[in-house]
């Protein structure tokens, strides 16, 4: 299987904080892998070293390689508009822009910036919509404010808005820690279905989550990689007592 | 039965100090507000609003160019001061690095507090100086300066106030960060910027001061902004200090319409810094 994205030595320091460590991952192509790990080990700090969103952040610094396609997102010359093109992310609270209905947060990748044809675009939202399994939920008021829907179904709208604007590689950031059970369970089973056409990286803190939608886990603990492997062997047989100790609950 | 405590006393003493307080804070706008209207109101007739200034002696006349030029210097003060100021809170909240960011800060702090006949010798040494000429566009400047720093600081505590969720979301989708800034940003932020514009503009639509040695006033219609103008608060200085009681009743009337105007400004200003929280 195609490597897609892989993370070589990774290091972020935040001021005088040594956030991330020497962290190694490789991401299959179509498939979902999930990063573990306790609070304030690293694991968004890594996720959002993949589309360069640290780059804002003037007290941030990343050292280190992160592969795309085999070419480093860091390197000089590189535009993180591109990558971020290429690489979506779907945030830990539904955040859909409070100014735009729903159809035009389905296109705000296209409408911020610039123009897009009338039935380009209704061609667009639909199948996003109809991707993420909102379509019919939401199709009768495409003309009303995102806010007024629920939150599973904003966030479901944010991942439609991140695959509209065809990306390669969706990250999420515990994507339904703020939602219901209910909400989570359609979440998960969109992941699913998104990595038969992207490849999927997904922090959470929810390990039966991890366990149920991904393919591949990897355990950070205090900045570090501690392992990763297929999740099947992550969950039933890990190389590491630590990784072992974490996810059988016992600590973290 | 109650027994009044020493407690009850000082809280009773103390709520009557507090509503003495607040009273003398609303008395002086209330008797300003009705000395103008009673003493403007008569004055005020369709002539005001359509003629200019007639020569002493004459009975009659109006504030037409007066309110006309007012229009024109806010206008062109607002073209010069608004993006200024916008932008400049752009650059602070979205770009600055936070020494940068924090020179621009205290500038902008002390431009705000400097007074405003000083800002319009600034104005006069920019502009009247080299162009050997009072002029509009000497007024606009000296206004202009006073806005910025107003409006700079209202927009940025109202960007400041845009959750980062929102940029990131934008960013996040492949937009480059200054149209994010543009297009979410502000955007998301525009309710509270008007409402600081508002201000600022019923701030300088009353500055007299900065107008005495740039836009200088007149007595007739301009034609070009390279010339003097007139201005409300200026004809109302000129003509209260005049010893004509037909130019006086003229200024009382020209007091009330600014007033009135300011008063409308900063209501509105205030009805859409309110509509903000409940949407």
């Amino acid at each position: 299987m195609n490597t897609k994205v892989k993370i070589d030595n990774l290091n972020v320091h935040f001021g005088s904080t040594h956030a991330v460590k020497g962290v190694s991952i490789d991401v299959p192509e179509n498939t979902v892998t999930a990063i573990i790990g306790p609070s304030g080990c690293g694991k968004s700090t890594v996720l959002r070293s993949l589309n360069r969103m640290h780059d804002l952040f003037p007290q941030a610094r990343v050292t280190g390689k992160v592969l795309l396609d085999g070419g480093d997102i860091y390197d000089r010359g590189v535009d993180p508009v591109a990558i971020r093109r290429r690489i979506g992310m779907v945030f830990q609270k539904p955040n859909p822009f409070p100014a735009m209905s729903i159809h035009d947060n389905v296109i705000a990748g296209y409408k911020l910036i610039g123009r897009l044809k009338k039935s380009d675009a209704d061609e667009i939202v639909e199948s996003s919509l109809r991707r993420v399994a909102l379509w019919d939920e939401v199709k009768d008021r495409l003309k009303s404010s995102a806010m007024e829907l629920s939150g599973g179904q904003q966030q479901r709208l944010c991942i439609a808005r991140t695959i509209a604007v065809k990306p390669e590689v969706i990250l999420m950031d515990e994507p339904c820690s703020a939602l219901d059970p209910i909400s989570t369970v359609k979440i998960e089973e969109l992941i699913n279905e998104l990595k038969e056409r992207y490849t999927v990286v997904i922090v959470t803190h929810n390990m039966q989550q991890a366990a149920r939608v991904s393919d591949y886990t990897a355990f950070l603990y205090m900045g570090e990689l501690i392992e990763c492997d297929t999740t099947k062997k992550i969950f039933t047989n890990p190389e590491k007592s630590q990784t072992e100790d974490y996810i059988t609950g016992r600590f973290g | 039965m109650r027994i009044p405590s020493i407690r009850g006393l000082k809280s009773g003493m103390m709520t009557l100090f507090m509503a003495s307080a607040t009273l003398a804070v609303l008395l002086p706008l209330v008797l300003i507000f009705a000395h103008i209207v009673k003493m403007g109101f008569s004055s005020l007739s369709p002539d005001f609003f359509i003629h200019i200034p007639k020569p002493t002696g004459e009975s009659g006349g109006g504030m037409a160019n007066g309110m006309a030029g007012s229009c024109i210097l806010i206008v062109l003060a607002s073209g010069l001061g608004i993006p200024v100021g916008v932008f400049g809170a752009m650059y602070l909240v979205e770009y600055g690095g936070s020494r940068v960011s924090n020179v621009i800060r205290f500038a902008a702090d002390v431009l705000s507090g400097v007074p405003s006949i000083i800002t319009g010798m600034v104005a006069y040494t920019l502009m009247v100086v080299p162009m050997k000429s009072f002029s509009a566009l000497a007024g606009a400047v000296a206004l202009a300066l006073i806005m910025i720093p107003i409006v700079l600081r209202t927009t940025e505590e109202q960007l400041k106030m845009v959750p980062d969720t929102l940029r990131e979301a934008s960013l996040a989708l492949g937009v480059p960060l200054w149209r994010t800034s543009l297009r979410v940003t502000l955007r998301s932020a525009m309710k509270g910027v008007l409402t600081g514009v508002l201000l600022a503009i019923a701030r300088i639509s009353g500055e007299t001061a900065p107008l005495l040695f740039t836009a200088l006033g007149n007595q007739f219609w301009s034609r070009k902004l390279t010339e003097p103008i007139a201005a409300m608060p200026l004809q109302i200085f000129n003509f209260a200090i005049s010893p004509y009681e037909d130019w006086h009743r003229l200024a009382w009337a020209g007091a009330l319409v600014l007033v009135t105007l300011m008063f409308a400004l900063s209501l509105t200003a205030r009805y859409l810094g309110r509509n903000k929280y409940q949407s």
